[in-house]
């Protein structure tokens, strides 16, 4: 008994080591293209905090809830995210929200851009479904830290890893809502498209993506939950933003910063996301 | 007349990964006259549709008739490619020439959709995201039709249908009866010589259904388009169609004109079909009426009217008297509807062999007398209570004791 657990352990499979093999492999062939990737990624980012931040802060609110209205026609809205985010200025935390939302449009971004295509070509095609399947499952069970180790390798420490595993984490619910969307289509809508003799592009179009548009957009409020779960784990690896004072409380045990800051991330959940529930939900 | 649609032999099968070889086995046991179940039960193939040949002439109204599972659907959808036809041919007029539904490439099928051949569905199928508008214009924007020239289209289908004032609502805004007028504008629209209509009207109630039968019936007298039509109510198909299919597990039973399917139902499973139909609108006087030449005669020569004896008619003079020797007035039916039109009780009424048993009965009952019936301006028959009910219950009065 002792003899046959001496072999299993000393026969190790090398997992790990392969991973770790296949992260040096790709660091040294790649590192040119990931270094573009990183200095583009983080050159926007960046770019879109400073330009939130040049605006004087009151203008801005003022603007967000124009803006609101303007897209909701919701006067409750609008209050809402004025009194907001007169709050997190009131509470000190104006430049951290400002460093936060952009990294999340950034990822909420690259999220729907990959996921929806993604999605649509998994609903045309079962087994793609299918195989996708549990390398999502994986993206979202396997815990965020391990796979920000390689991302911290690839990208250096910044904005960009943790944006990448930002995107990484949240992108399966685009893709997810999408596959679903589309696949749930009515088939009457689908015949009723191709009677009228519709190209595959005009279904697609005209048809599938109007009938799953609900989906897509339940979908990317999903995806910006997702990310802004991730804002305190994009600290750790050197992003900016609302998660940096978390952490910081965290380590030196202050419960007050850690509560301001805290809040100012659910407000900040808040309002985006009665801004991109679907038109007419009551959810 | 010309044929506009044609389906050949027709065979439809469904097998769950659609391959080769089940088919082919499929279709040999159906030539050696093998059922659908065994077929089902021992290669997984559902069969269809099984042999189905049918010819529709241009400009006219053909509906296929079948209790659910009969084919009928699944037949109607192989005329624009919705379903796969595993063997035969689906043609359709093209000019001069004809093309094979069922072999031709997907451009061609895409053009013949677009052009051609336009469907009316049984849930309506129309876009909950779009106007009225826009959904009767969708077959028009998959064309690449200019908007401007598409709206002009599109409202003057909409005039047809009677739903300008709702260009601007969305479908959900809309009744039942009105999705599927705006149903029909969209078929309209492509102005598509060939319609298929998935039974159309059932998701509707009994009075909006009515109603539509009659826009329809109206509609088709001004455009005159060939409508494949799918029913399950035998009153629906003898009210609307030129032509009807009965179809039972797959295979067409019989075709025929609808007093044809009435009067010679081809077997049982037909006659069956056709008991529990309203014959009234359907059978006409021509086929009601006893022959003046087969009528009992009186003892003077003249035609008994009653089973008493009181009314007579000289065929020679066209008068009918009474017993004691009082002439009796005879006249034209009128033209308007004898419902309501003035009718004299104690006049004879003479009317056409075209119209309706209906007819006759209403000028029967306003009348309390029987009803003479003419071929042209001749003279060709009578119809009295028991000639009618006989009619109405499959017995003839030749088959009394």
């Amino acid at each position: 008994m002792d003899g046959l657990e001496h072999w299993i352990t000393t026969h190790k499979i090398p997992v790990g080591m392969v991973m770790a093999k296949v992260v040096d492999l790709i660091r040294t062939h790649c590192l040119g293209l990931f270094n573009a990737i990183s200095d583009v990624v983080g050159f926007c980012a960046d770019g879109l905090t400073n330009l939130l931040l040049d605006v004087p802060s009151l203008l801005l609110v003022a603007l967000f809830a124009a803006g609101a209205y303007g897209w909701r026609r919701s006067i409750g809205l609008a209050a809402l995210i004025a009194l907001g985010l007169l709050f997190i200025i009131n509470q000190g935390y104006w430049q951290d929200t400002m460093a936060t939302l952009s990294l999340i449009l950034f990822s909420t971004l690259a999220c729907m851009l990959i996921g929806v295509p993604v999605g649509i070509a998994a609903a045309h095609r079962p087994w793609l479904g299918r195989t996708l399947h549990p390398v999502l499952d994986l993206m979202q069970t396997l815990p965020t830290f391990v796979y920000l180790i390689p991302t911290l390798i690839l990208f250096g420490l910044g904005t960009v890893p943790g944006m990448i595993s930002t995107i990484v984490f949240a992108i399966p619910a685009p893709i997810r809502m999408t596959q679903m969307g589309i696949a749930s289509v009515p088939r009457g809508l689908i015949e009723a498209g191709e009677s009228f003799g519709a190209t595959p592009s005009q279904l697609l179009w005209k048809v599938e993506l109007p009938a799953a548009l609900p989906m897509i957009q339940a979908g990317l409020t999903q995806c910006i939950m997702l990310s802004l779960s991730m804002v305190v784990i994009a600290a750790l690896v050197g992003a900016g933003g609302l998660g940096v004072p978390v952490v910081r409380a965290l380590n030196t045990v202050q419960v007050d910063t850690g509560f301001e800051s805290g809040f100012a991330i659910v407000l900040l959940a808040i309002m985006l996301d009665r801004l991109c529930r679907p038109k007419g939900s009551s959810r | 007349m010309t044929t506009a649609l044609a389906f050949h032999h027709v065979d439809i099968l469904f097998h769950r990964t659609n391959s080769a070889g089940p088919l082919a086995e499929a279709m040999r046991r159906l030539d050696q006259g093998g059922t659908r179940e065994e077929i089902a039960r021992d290669l997984g193939v559902t069969v269809g549709v099984a042999d189905a040949s049918l010819d529709i002439e241009r400009g006219e109204i053909s509906v296929l008739m079948g209790l659910s599972g009969s084919g009928k659907s699944t037949l109607l959808r192989a005329a624009n490619g919705l379903n796969k036809v595993a063997r035969g041919e689906v043609r359709i007029g093209n000019g001069l020439a004809h093309v094979d539904i069922a072999s031709c490439d997907a451009e061609t099928l895409r053009d013949l959709r677009k052009t051609r051949i336009a469907m009316v569905f049984q849930q309506f199928g129309l876009l909950p995201w779009r106007t009225v508008r826009d959904n009767v214009g969708f077959g028009l924007e998959l064309r690449g039709m200019a908007p401007a020239i598409r709206r002009e289209v599109v409202d003057e289908k909409l005039e047809l249908v009677g739903l300008t004032r709702w260009a601007d609502s969305y479908v959900s805004e809309l009744s039942g009866g009105m999705q599927q007028r705006v149903g029909l504008a969209r078929a309209f629209a492509t102005d598509a010589d060939i319609l298929l209509m998935d039974e159309p009207f059932s998701a509707l109630d009994p009075l909006i259904r009515r109603k539509l039968q009659d826009e329809l019936l109206d509609l088709q007298r001004r455009l005159k388009k060939t409508i494949l039509f799918v029913s399950h109510d035998i009153d629906e198909a003898l009210k609307i169609g030129n032509q009807i299919t009965i179809m039972r597990e797959g295979r067409i039973v019989q075709t025929g004109r609808p007093d044809d399917i009435v009067i010679r139902p081809v077997n049982d499973y037909v006659s069956a079909f056709v008991r529990h139909m309203n014959p009234l609108p359907v059978l006409n006087a021509g086929t009601v009426m006893r022959r003046l030449d087969q009528a009992a005669r009186l003892d003077d020569g003249r035609v008994a009217l009653d089973p008493a004896g009181t009314y007579g008619l000289d065929p020679a003079t066209q008068q009918v008297t009474r017993r004691d020797g009082v002439p009796v007035p005879v006249e034209r039916m009128p033209a308007d509807d004898p419902a309501t039109a003035p009718i004299q009780p104690g006049t004879i009424y003479r009317a056409p062999v075209a119209c309706s048993l209906q007819t006759i009965a209403i000028l029967r009952q306003r009348s309390g007398l029987p009803v003479l019936i003419d071929d042209g301006d001749t003279l060709a028959g009578l119809c009295d209570d028991t000639d009618m009910i006989g009619a109405m219950i499959g017995i003839p009065r030749a088959a009394l004791p």
